[in-house]
């Protein structure tokens, strides 16, 4: 790993600024259904899963475990994942810190935001634990 | 009610081109709208339904209706789940059919990505940041091809499925290929040359993949009463089921695909079982769409289906069930990035009889045409067809 890939920065939107704004404070934001408790990613203003209840961000712990993942042999070659949080949602990511050939499905990885191209918030990747 | 019976597909074409690089995608709209039109035995004032999708440039259906000279329309819809959408469009055609809304329903689909050189598979694309995923998505990369790979990773994982099983399945589509003149990859290949080729995204390699090429085609759906009037070996359409499967909320499973519920519906919808079918065409961008579709579809038990492909269960003379015989999006064709058009093609010819003699399914009386759009490792969806001749 010679070179690193720099994410794109994401653009945030009226419904998702309370999300990047938390991100750039190193804290990622579940969707918390306040009447069922039910946890959802990415976060939305209405809930998913339940007509009722309203939706609260929560922070994450931060701990999880690889679900899938695969190296694109691009030009700058990157491990894109889908981890499973402590928490359950699983999310999209990259997972960064590790050689390609160690990374495996079931590794516990924890949290690590990464800076973005230009002056855009960080964006949630994950390292080995 | 149900749409069981209630149309039929009286004209399919596929363009032959596979690099169009003297042609707008407009004008290929317009050669396969009128090759099916005269594979069917009718002309553009029959038409009274026209079904476009994302493709067609335009405004929905209204460039492309201006430009093909369609001006009778009494029904449109220009329904865009990517490349399922077609199939998705049959069933909405015969809906349309079955209400009175419209007699003869043409569906048209082209593009030109190979002459526009777009890195199909490899290259994230940003999509419209309104779409709300796209924030949370784009910034780590997710292109086609690393999707499904992620797909492939899981289910390797949790059944045991290997590279080489899935090699079996660009094996089969090639030996299909071999007889088809305008087949981009045209050689037959083996289990070694597919898991020696170069990773384009682990575990998937180059061979893994589906061709990029430019091209269309086009179908006429019609009443089973027009239907009899024209020449042509009359398809009709038995069955039809639609899905699609998202993200939810952060549950994702990529261990299974939307054919699940799909092909559920248009089974029950037909009142025929997996094991009925005599051809199937199913959706291959990539190896692994194949094989999570052929299990979901029900032809083989969930995790199974590495060794349901294996051993060239699915070549046409050789195999319990021959798939994709025009060589399919793996070898053959897959225009405008959206392989559900030819799906349906290579199922109709097989009912017919017309599929090359070297493929073609003896008594091919029953067929299902399966179509994934969007993508297997975040939303998409699905629609089956069951077919049958009359």
């Amino acid at each position: 790993m010679t070179e690193t890939r720099i994410p794109p920065a994401p653009t945030p939107d009226p419904s998702t600024q309370k999300f990047w704004d938390a991100a750039r404070e190193g804290k990622l934001l579940l969707g918390r259904n306040s009447k069922t408790g039910k946890l959802h990613y990415p976060p939305r203003p209405v809930c998913p899963f339940d007509d009722e209840g309203e939706v609260e961000l929560v922070p994450a712990k931060g701990a999880g475990t690889i679900y899938s993942f695969s190296i694109m042999r691009a030009k700058v070659p990157y491990a894109i994942a889908y981890v499973e949080l402590e928490e359950g949602p699983r999310m999209m990511t990259n997972i960064i810190g590790a050689p390609f050939e160690s990374i495996r499905i079931g590794q516990k990885v924890r949290l690590q935001f990464q800076p973005t191209d230009g002056d855009g918030p960080p964006v949630p990747m994950f390292t080995p634990a | 009610m149900s749409i069981r019976g209630k149309a039929c597909i009286v004209g399919a074409y596929e363009h032959p081109t596979r690099k169009a690089e003297d042609k707008s995608v407009a004008q290929l709209h317009a050669e396969v709208a009128l090759g099916a039109l005269r594979d069917a035995g009718l002309t553009r004032a029959d038409v009274d339904g026209y079904f476009c999708a994302g493709d067609a440039p335009g405004m929905g259906p209204l460039s492309m209706a201006d430009y093909i000279g369609l001006d009778r329309l009494t029904h449109y819809d220009s329904t865009d789940v990517g490349g399922c959408s077609y199939l998705a469009h049959v069933a909405h055609a015969a809906e349309a059919i079955a209400m009175g809304k419209c007699k003869v329903a043409l569906l048209t689909l082209a593009g030109r990505p190979r002459s526009e050189g777009v890195a199909t598979g490899t290259a994230p694309r940003p999509g419209d940041p309104r779409q709300p995923d796209v924030q949370f998505e784009f910034p780590f990369g997710p292109a086609i091809a690393n999707m499904y790979a992620m797909c492939a990773q899981r289910h390797m994982y949790e059944f045991g499925t290997t590279s080489e099983q899935l090699a079996w399945i660009k094996v089969a589509a090639s030996h299909h290929a071999q007889h088809n003149e305008h087949a981009m990859l045209r050689k037959v290949v083996t289990v070694e040359d597919v898991v020696n080729s170069p990773l384009v995204a682990d575990p998937l390699h180059r061979l893994d993949c589906c061709v990029i090429s430019d091209g269309g085609g086009a179908l006429v759906v019609t009443s089973p009463e027009i239907a009899r009037t024209l020449k042509r070996p009359v398809v009709t359409i038995r069955g039809a089921g639609e899905a699609i499967k998202h993200v939810d909320g952060g549950r994702i499973d990529l261990t299974y695909t939307g054919a699940r519920f799909a092909g559920a519906r248009a089974f029950e919808m037909a009142g025929v079982k997996p094991a009925d079918i005599k051809y199937a065409s199913i959706y291959d961008s990539f190896t692994i769409t194949v094989l999570m579709q052929l299990e979901d579809l029900g032809f083989c038990e969930k995790g199974q289906g590495g060794k349901f492909v294996a051993d060239g269960n699915l070549i046409s003379g050789v195999g319990k069930l021959p798939f994709n015989t025009d060589g399919g999006g793996l070898c053959n064709n897959h225009p405008a990035n959206r392989g559900g058009i030819t799906k349906v093609i290579e199922a109709v010819r097989q009912l017919r009889g017309e599929a090359h003699p070297a493929v073609q399914v003896k008594n091919c009386d029953l067929a299902l045409a399966h179509g994934t759009g969007g993508s297997l490792g975040t939303r998409h969806g699905s629609a089956t067809l069951v077919l049958e001749r009359s």
